[in-house]
């Protein structure tokens, strides 16, 4: 729709001020308080309340104390993204380009797996990569693994739990990137004498990349909060940094700490994220 | 050979098919485990057939209890997300308003925040205003409406800014009054995208697990049941209702879809 037809007047004011108001109480003013809880005196507690003493050292002695389990996140959380952006282009690719009638159907079929419950389908993954499950004996028949080798609770069945969780995030926004491209494009760069190789890194590849960063940032960042996969497919030598924020808060009802945790967290996907937007040339897209 | 030819010709749509394929290994075993006959609790794997837990899916009554919970959060946060959420989408495609932009930014930003620190700054928030002793029902309703209004604006958004406004000039050349041409014309038009935002948020807010951990107090929500039931042991039955939950939202969608065909062949 155009910009012209948007009518001006109070109409536009009223419609957008409840779901605004919900979003400033419950979104916005909780960051001031949990940027506020991370600055209180730790020697309080939960029950007889945090003095607001500005103690920024809380951040220097999580850091200390926590910095495996940060670390631990943002790195499986880059390698399920990777991961998600070869399978979910290939997937994407195919549903744009060669599904023809049933670019629907297989749309549907992309997101339908999701619709089981999170925890059911990675329990699922513990029973598929169990010590006695087909996977891990087959590998062990072809002596990719040893016989006491196993691939639950290794960093390697997180990162592909994460992988699966989260694939569709990746591949309905490289869809709609690749979708868009005009395939008469691409042949013309076969006219002209582009093998499919230099075609695609030339022509489709360029084309999409709205699509990939708007899907790996979709990906990466609720992959570095999640700690389901951590507890189900891992070990507790894998702790990630959700499980450590998760407990601090519920268990050892130390607020500040897990606080100061959080906004680590968040300062850190944030900084990250406009470092590789700014590397990949689309700021327009924030 | 011309079966490797045309395995050559389609490998990109039977890689993508087989990307596809493995995305539902998980929902075979889970449909699977909810035929099992467990030989011991804490050990999961598949011992026997069994209608079992389909008949008495609600063994556990607390299971139940949970699956109530989530539900009635699930139906009430869906309801509230999806009326704020249409309504602002309306706003941000049909009108002009200052803050128009910064209102973009607000909707867009808790789709990019982890839900670890949307849930942990929720839950300072509800402890500085000192209901930390009510955590519950309405804090989870709280958190789940937060979390999936975005979803409904960006859906709803997207239909509405992808409508042809012709049929509604017609209807206003043709002496339809304002509320007259929104409900006869654009409201129907829109209300696919309403019921598909409607649709994602219930799904959102009842598979939720990180956010409503934090607020919950002592409710105890379905994914939550999953996960303290995790450590003992899970029943079977959890895989049955994973099943359910697989059945249904396919059987809506294809309905829809069927629905949206008929429709369009009727016009053409």
């Amino acid at each position: 729709m155009a910009a012209g037809v948007r009518r001006r007047g109070k109409v536009g004011y009223l419609l957008m001020v409840p779901a605004t108001l919900w979003l400033l109480v419950f979104f916005v003013v909780p960051f001031y308080s949990l940027v506020a809880t991370s600055l209180f005196d730790p020697s309080g507690s939960d029950f007889r309340g945090y003095d607001m003493t500005y103690h920024w050292q809380n951040y220097a002695d999580v850091l200390q104390a926590y910095w495996r389990p940060f670390l631990r996140s943002i790195w499986y959380a880059a390698l399920a993204t990777l991961i998600c952006l070869v399978l979910g282009y290939v997937l994407a690719y195919a549903i744009a380009f060669k599904a023809g009638r049933w670019k629907n159907l297989l749309l549907v079929l992309v997101i339908a797996p999701f619709f089981t419950s999170f925890l059911v389908r990675t329990l699922s993954w513990q029973l598929i990569l169990s010590d006695h499950g087909w996977v891990v004996r087959s590998l062990q028949f072809v002596h990719l693994l040893g016989p006491e080798d196993r691939l639950l609770a290794t960093p390697a069945a997180i990162v592909a739990g994460l992988a699966y969780n989260f694939l569709p995030f990746m591949v309905l926004p490289l869809f709609a990137s690749i979708d868009k491209i005009d395939p008469r494009l691409v042949e013309a760069s076969s006219d002209l004498y582009a093998n499919p190789f230099v075609g695609f890194f030339k022509v489709t590849w360029p084309l999409s990349l709205p699509g990939v960063v708007s899907g790996t940032l979709l990906t990466f960042i609720p992959a570095a909060g999640d700690y389901i996969n951590a507890e189900f497919l891992g070990s507790t030598n894998q702790r990630v940094i959700g499980n450590v924020i998760q407990g601090q808060f519920v268990d050892a009802n130390n607020a500040p700490v897990a606080a100061s945790l959080s906004v680590l967290l968040m300062l850190i996907i944030v900084a990250m994220v406009l470092v590789y937007v700014r590397r990949a040339g689309t700021e327009e897209l924030l | 050979m011309p079966a490797a030819r045309w395995v050559r010709e389609h490998l990109v749509l039977l890689l993508g098919l087989a990307v596809l394929a493995y995305t539902f290994v998980p929902i075979a075993v889970v449909v699977l485990m909810s035929f099992n006959d467990p030989a011991a609790r804490n050990v999961y794997s598949f011992d026997g057939f069994t209608l079992h837990n389909w008949a008495d899916i609600c063994e556990d009554p607390s299971m139940c209890k949970a699956l109530g919970l989530s539900f009635r959060i699930g139906l009430l946060s869906t309801l509230v997300a999806t009326t704020l959420g249409t309504l602002a989408a309306f706003a941000l495609v049909r009108h002009d308003f200052i803050g128009r932009s910064s209102a973009n930014l607000l909707i867009f930003l808790p789709m990019a925040a982890p839900e670890i620190v949307m849930g942990s700054s929720l839950l300072t928030l509800f402890v500085a205003s000192g209901a930390s002793g009510h955590l519950g029902f309405w804090t989870i309703f709280i958190a789940h409406v937060m979390f999936c209004l975005s979803f409904v604006v960006v859906t709803v958004r997207s239909r509405l800014a992808g409508m042809d406004d012709t049929l509604e000039q017609a209807a206003a050349d043709l002496y339809a009054t304002p509320s007259q041409t929104f409900w006869r014309v654009t409201f129907p038009l829109v209300f696919p995208g309403i019921l598909g935002a409607a649709l994602l948020s219930f799904s959102l807010s009842f598979d939720d697990f990180i956010v409503t951990n934090l607020n919950s107090g002592n409710s105890t929500t379905f994914p939550m049941y999953v996960w303290g039931a995790y450590r003992v042991g899970v029943p079977m039955q959890v895989n049955v209702i994973g099943t359910i939950m697989f059945v249904v939202s396919i059987a809506i969608v294809v309905i829809g879809e069927l629905n949206s065909r008929r429709r369009s062949r009727a016009l053409a």
